[in-house]
């Protein structure tokens, strides 16, 4: 076994002329989070799909725990849990029979405290009855990342977890990842907020043109800019902070 | 084997969905006691279908129908868990691939036969009676479930390919018309030659005959082995089709 929990080699993908990923390397080390950054149509969602063996790479490899994601596709989908770009939840069923269906298919012995805990710990255990039809949009995209999180895999991969959230229903998730990390889960998240990519990831990547340009901590990154001048500003609050402090959040973590 | 077990989970789960909006069962089986209804008492005084009551003769053709409506509903599910990124987290979790296509098919048939019974409720309510015993009502409910089976199949490759929802269901109208040139509604005897080729030698007419011979306890004959044998062959062609459909969309 490798010390990555995701290991990406010279990976190529194209959808027919249009040549998406030309050449990817990229390494998760176990434990960590890294984010994945990358404009509109850059391949994050690709990169993923092939990470959760939806999608078969043209060339170049990948490994997720060890596993090849080609030829041990079964072994990855044990060791990879993935919550797509677009919420998937069944939204005739309620919340709650949503997860307690993914523990049932991940075998786990008691999937009714499972699915609880989870419902708790996202904040959903009220709506936790009702049918996820009737939820609202974050709702929904918090459960679907607490269908990811059942049974505890070795890896997540969240593509833009926080794309449509509440700037508390995001704190929320924040808060969920970290947790995650801290009990050793390997986190790889793509997004398009860099202030998310700064709070959150130990590392960053960032995807351009089929490529990986930069890869590191956000210090290293920071590293690659011409030193900073010192300017004196006033420090206005950011329209998220006022948000919050008018709204009554505040990080809850 | 965790196949099975998985099939089974995903099966309940569509089965709630059914429970939960039981209107699908109760629309599939509305247009065949329709068409019950119009051939019986508005047509049917106009139809020589030899000596008997009609309604005994046209409900094996109504059978074929609700079974053609009601997989088309397959389609439709099918359909709405692709689009709506459910199979996606199916098949990037460690359960048994086959799994997420047995559950539907599943779900059809016990969604389908609940509609039969309704319609054959429907039927019995409008003077059909039938003094067949418990050995060909089996083999009646071998037939249909066989025929059902074998039309889920064939409705898992639209619910694949479809681009739309309405295209995913709409494959189901020909089906639904086929009974009408057969011997569903009218024996062919009184068809012109190409017609009445045609109505003779498509699988509706076998089946149609083969369910009414166990239902009016005449002898079966050949149309028992010739509608089952369409019935296997439509299930092995489009269960592979599906299967590869399904490989090569995912790959
Ligand atoms: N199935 C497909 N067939 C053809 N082209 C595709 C397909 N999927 C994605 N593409 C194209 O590949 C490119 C990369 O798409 P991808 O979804 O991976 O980008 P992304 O980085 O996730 O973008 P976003 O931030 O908008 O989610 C885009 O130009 C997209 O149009
Ligand atoms: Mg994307």
């Amino acid at each position: 076994m490798t010390a990555a929990a995701i290991e990406v080699r010279g990976l190529e993908k194209s959808y027919g002329e249009l040549a998406v990923l030309r050449g990817v390397d990229l390494e998760v080390p176990r434990g960590r989070i890294v984010a994945l950054l990358g404009a509109n149509g850059a391949g994050k969602t690709t990169l993923v799909r092939v990470l959760a063996t939806l999608l078969r790479a043209d060339a170049g490899a990948a490994s997720v725990a060890g596993h090849d994601v080609a030829t041990a596709a079964p072994d990855v989908r044990e060791a990879l849990s993935l919550t797509g770009q677009f919420a998937a939840v069944d939204e005739i069923l309620t919340g709650r029979e949503n997860l307690v269906m993914v523990a049932r298919l991940r075998r786990l012995p008691d999937a009714g405290a499972t699915a609880d805990a989870l419902l708790a710990r996202l904040g959903l255990a009220e709506a936790a009855h009702r049918r996820v039809g009737t939820w609202s949009g974050g709702m929904r995209r918090r459960l679907d990342i607490a269908m990811s999180l059942v049974g505890e895999p070795e890896v997540i991969v969240l593509d833009e977890p926080t794309t449509g959230l509440d700037p508390q229903a995001r704190l929320e998730v924040w808060a969920a990842v970290r947790e995650l990390a801290d009990a050793g889960t390997t986190v790889l998240l793509t997004t398009q907020h860099l202030e998310e990519a700064e709070r959150l990831a130990d590392r960053i990547a960032i995807l351009h043109e089929g490529r990986i340009l930069v890869d590191g901590t956000l210090a290293e990154l920071k590293a690659l800019l011409p030193p900073a001048t010192v300017e004196y500003v006033e420090k206005q609050p950011t329209l998220e902070e006022v948000f919050l402090a008018v709204v009554g959040g505040g990080e809850r973590s | 084997m965790t196949a099975i077990a998985d099939t089974r989970i995903l099966t309940g789960r569509s089965l709630r969905h059914i429970a939960r909006s039981p209107d699908t069962i109760i629309t599939t089986a509305l247009m065949p006691i329709a068409f019950m209804l119009l051939f019986v008492y508005v047509l049917g005084g106009a139809i020589d279908a030899g000596a008997g009551r009609y309604v005994d003769y046209l409900l094996p053709g109504i059978l074929v129908i609700t079974i053609a409506s009601g997989v088309s509903y397959t389609a439709f599910r099918l359909f709405l868990d692709l689009q709506g990124g459910m199979v996606e987290r199916f098949r990037s979790m460690p359960i048994a691939r086959a799994s997420v296509l047995w559950a539907h098919v599943l779900t059809s048939l016990v969604a389908t036969l609940i509609s039969v019974a309704v319609v054959v409720a429907v039927a019995l309510a409008m003077g059909f009676r039938s003094g067949a015993g418990i050995g060909a009502w089996l083999a009646v409910a071998g037939i249909l479930a066989l025929l059902t089976l074998a039309l889920t199949w064939l409705a898992v490759i639209p619910g694949l390919t479809a681009s739309s929802p309405d295209g995913a269901s709409a494959f189901a109208y020909p089906l639904i018309l086929l009974p009408f040139i057969s011997s569903a509604f009218v024996p062919t005897a009184g068809m012109p030659g190409p017609v009445r080729w045609f109505a003779e030698h498509q699988p509706v007419t076998a089946i149609a005959d083969a369910i009414r011979a166990l239902l009016t306890q005449e002898p079966v004959g050949a149309d028992l082995w010739v509608a089952l044998g369409w019935c296997v062959a439509i299930l092995g062609v489009a269960y592979g089709v599906a299967t590869a459909v399904y490989r090569r969309r995912m790959a």
